[in-house]
């Protein structure tokens, strides 16, 4: 029962960042802010027992993402963003798509049950042979790094990417100083 | 950001327990929540709150953005290596049964490197990208 109250807590305390984000237009506020957000969805998933991606959610959302957005922020010197006029439309089409979001969740099993499509496809396979031809406590490393090796390697294959992406776009080496006008625009 | 004293003594002592547990995360991830990716986020956030206190150009000096491009392509390469050198065993691609005597050993061994590797790539690309972020 305890848990309930603290998921709605939780949710709650999401709702009100979220819409706190939509609202503030300092950007350093909206900066930290995101973080509290991804601190929060954190606390969520640790209440889930999904204490992996709890980990990933407070390192990736909460810390690197915040600081590469106080990255940005110190380097183009933007202090708020540009106030935006509400739009009706644009919230009658938020309205509509929430509702479909929360017309579909209807169908999804309930969470934890046991006899959800998830569980039964390969989950119990993996569960199993964890212990016996892995041999490791944590079930979720052994199936990032060894049963689905192959997706892992392409995570990192796209991370690597991603970094050579922001190097093309961003890195000055090997880039002579005249052209350092004509690369920023 | 020069003469905040307070933050650069915290952030000092700090660095080296951010690290150490960057590398008990890593290593320990077979045991206890965590792996590559987070070991690699937390290990990068132990130098760019270093980066942060103490300005961009001590933390260029700290590591070259070149070491980073190049540490970042290793940790792939491992991660692709491992791969390889069980297809060189004679087993399947990323099948880490064959690197050991023992099946079990072999797993063990394989997931430890990959996720070293992981890790590695993780932690370099985030340096880099927060290298470029505060001083594009």
């Amino acid at each position: 029962m305890s848990d309930l109250y603290v998921d709605m807590s939780v949710i709650t305390l999401l709702a009100v960042t979220a819409v706190a984000i939509n609202n503030i237009r300092n950007l350093f506020a909206t900066a930290m802010l995101s973080g509290i957000f991804s601190l929060l969805s954190a606390a969520l998933f640790v209440s889930m027992d999904a204490v992996d991606v709890a980990f990933t959610e407070a390192a990736v959302g909460a810390g690197i993402a915040t600081i590469l957005f106080l990255g940005a922020l110190m380097a183009t010197g933007h202090g708020r963003s540009a106030p935006v006029k509400d739009s009706k439309f644009a919230l009658l089409l938020v309205v509509i798509t929430g509702a479909v979001l929360i017309y579909g969740t209807l169908d999804i099993p309930h969470y934890g049950d046991p006899s959800a499509p998830v569980h039964q496809h390969v989950n119990p396979y993996y569960i199993e042979q964890t212990r016996i031809a892995i041999d490791i406590p944590n079930a979720v490393t052994a199936v990032l790094a060894s049963f689905r090796g192959y997706d892992t390697m392409g995570e990192v294959v796209v991370i690597f990417t991603a970094g050579i992406g922001v190097l093309l776009l961003l890195g000055r080496v090997g880039r002579s100083t005249a052209s350092k006008g004509k690369g920023r625009s | 950001m020069i003469h905040h004293l307070v933050l650069r003594i915290v952030a000092k002592l700090l660095v080296p327990f951010i690290l150490l547990f960057a590398l008990y995360v890593q290593f320990h991830g077979e045991y206890s929540p965590g792996g590559g990716f987070q070991a690699g986020v937390i290990f990068a956030a132990g130098f760019i709150l270093y980066g942060l206190i103490y300005g961009v150009d001590q933390y260029r000096q700290v590591i070259s953005p070149d070491w980073l491009r190049r540490m970042a392509a290793l940790g792939v390469l491992l991660y692709i290596g491992v791969g390889l050198t069980t297809l060189l065993m004679g087993g399947n691609f990323l099948d880490y049964d064959v690197l050991a005597d023992h099946a079990i050993q072999g797993q063990h061994m394989g997931i430890l490197l990959v996720e070293l590797g992981v890790g590695i790539t993780v932690a370099t690309v985030m340096m880099s990208l927060f290298m470029m972020f505060a001083k594009p």
